[in-house]
C-alpha cells in the first residue's frame, strides 16, 4: 500500500512527461491531408499566362510532377521561391503551379520580378479548385506520381533542409517506381 | 448607461452581420447552416469554427457550404466533403474509428481507472471497527457524575 503511493505519483507524472515529449514536439498547424494516395481532385482552369487555354489534372498523367500552390500576396511563397527556381534548372521533374486566389496581373508581375520557374500555372481566382485539393495555407506542394495520384504534402515554405531531406528523397523515389 | 445601450445595440449589429446567412437559403437551410458552421473547424485559426472565423479559407468554405444547401445536399453529406478533402481534423466532432479511438476513450479510461483506484484506496484504509470488548460500566458512570 504505502509503496504504492509513492509509485503512482512518480508512474502518473512520468506519463504525463512522455504525452509532452512527444506532443509538444507535434506541428498542429500541419494537419495531414486525407488526399495522400488518392488521384488528384480533377479541375479546369484557365492557363494564367495565355487565360484562353485551359489547365487540368491530366496535364499530370504519365510522369512525375509536382504541383505549387502559391499567391503573389502569399509572403513565405517568396521565402521558398529561389528552391523553386532552382529546381525548374536542375531537375527534369516538371514543376506545375496553381496560383491561389490571386488577381491575374498581381500575379503575373510577382513573377516578373522574382523569375518564373512553372512549366504551367492554372488561375484559382475563386479558390475552389484550392478547396478541392484541400489547401489552407499557402504555400503547399503536392508530389503527384505517375499515374496521377498525390503522393506527397508539404504545408508552408520549404527550405534547403526540407527540400534536400524530405522533399528531393520523396520525388526521387517516385521516380524509380514503375509506371502501371 | 445611454452610452451602454448604445454599444450593446452596435455589437449586436455587427454580431448580426458576421453571422448572417446568404439571403437566397429557406428558414430551415439557414437553421442548418448555421448549426453546421459551429461543427466545422477552421484550419486557418485552428481554435474557432468557421462560423466565427474570419480567415479567407473560412469565408471560401461558408460560401461552398451554403452554395451545397441550395444544392439540396444533406448535412452528412457536406461534413464528408470537407472531410475528404481536410480530413477528420475539420470537424468538431470526429468519427469513432481506430485513429480516434485514443481521442475519445482517454477520458472514459482515466475516469474508471481513477474510480477503481479511489474505491481501492478507501477500502484499504476503512478503519477496523473498534468496539472495546468490555466497557467498564461504573467507571464510565463515574466519569459521566463527574460532571
Amino acid at each position: 500500500m504505502s509503496r504504492w503511493v509513492l509509485i503512482a505519483p512518480i508512474l502518473v507524472v512520468g506519463a504525463l512527461i512522455a504525452v509532452f515529449a512527444v506532443g509538444l514536439r507535434l506541428d498542429p498547424s500541419r494537419v495531414p491531408s486525407p488526399l495522400i494516395d488518392q488521384p488528384a481532385p480533377s479541375f479546369e482552369l484557365p492557363s494564367l499566362r495565355a487565360p484562353g487555354e485551359l489547365l487540368s489534372e491530366r496535364q499530370f498523367e504519365g510522369q512525375v510532377s509536382i504541383v505549387n500552390v502559391w499567391a503573389s500576396w502569399c509572403v513565405p511563397c517568396r521565402l521558398e521561391h529561389p528552391l523553386w527556381m532552382d529546381w525548374a534548372e536542375t531537375s527534369d521533374v516538371p514543376l506545375y503551379g496553381l496560383n491561389y486566389k490571386d488577381a491575374p496581373g498581381d500575379a503575373l508581375a510577382w513573377l516578373a520580378r522574382h523569375g518564373d520557374p512553372y512549366q504551367a500555372i492554372a488561375s484559382d481566382r475563386a479558390g475552389d479548385v484550392g478547396i478541392d485539393w484541400g489547401v489552407y495555407g499557402v504555400p503547399e506542394t503536392f508530389v503527384i506520381d505517375a499515374t496521377g495520384r498525390i503522393r506527397y504534402k508539404h504545408i508552408g515554405p520549404l527550405d534547403p533542409t526540407s527540400m534536400e531531406e524530405t522533399f528531393r528523397p520523396i520525388v526521387q523515389r517516385l521516380l524509380q517506381e514503375p509506371t502501371a | 448607461m445611454k452610452l451602454r445601450a448604445v454599444l450593446a445595440g452596435v455589437a449586436f449589429a455587427f454580431y448580426g452581420l458576421a453571422f448572417a446567412a446568404p439571403e437566397n437559403l429557406s428558414p430551415e437551410q439557414t437553421e442548418r447552416y448555421h448549426s453546421l458552421l459551429e461543427e466545422l473547424r477552421c484550419l486557418v485559426c485552428q481554435n474557432q469554427n468557421i462560423a466565427e472565423s474570419n480567415a479567407s479559407l473560412a469565408q471560401d468554405l461558408k460560401r461552398q457550404v451554403a452554395d451545397m444547401l441550395v444544392a439540396g445536399r444533406s448535412d452528412d453529406e457536406i461534413k464528408s466533403y470537407l472531410q475528404a478533402r481536410y480530413g477528420d481534423f475539420v470537424l468538431y466532432r470526429p468519427p469513432f474509428k481506430p485513429t480516434t479511438w485514443l481521442l475519445w476513450l482517454t477520458p472514459f479510461v482515466v475516469l474508471i481507472a481513477t474510480l477503481l483506484i479511489a474505491v481501492w484506496m478507501l477500502r484499504k484504509r476503512r478503519p477496523e471497527p473498534t468496539s472495546p470488548d468490555s466497557v467498564d460500566r461504573e467507571a464510565l458512570q463515574r466519569l459521566l457524575d463527574k460532571e
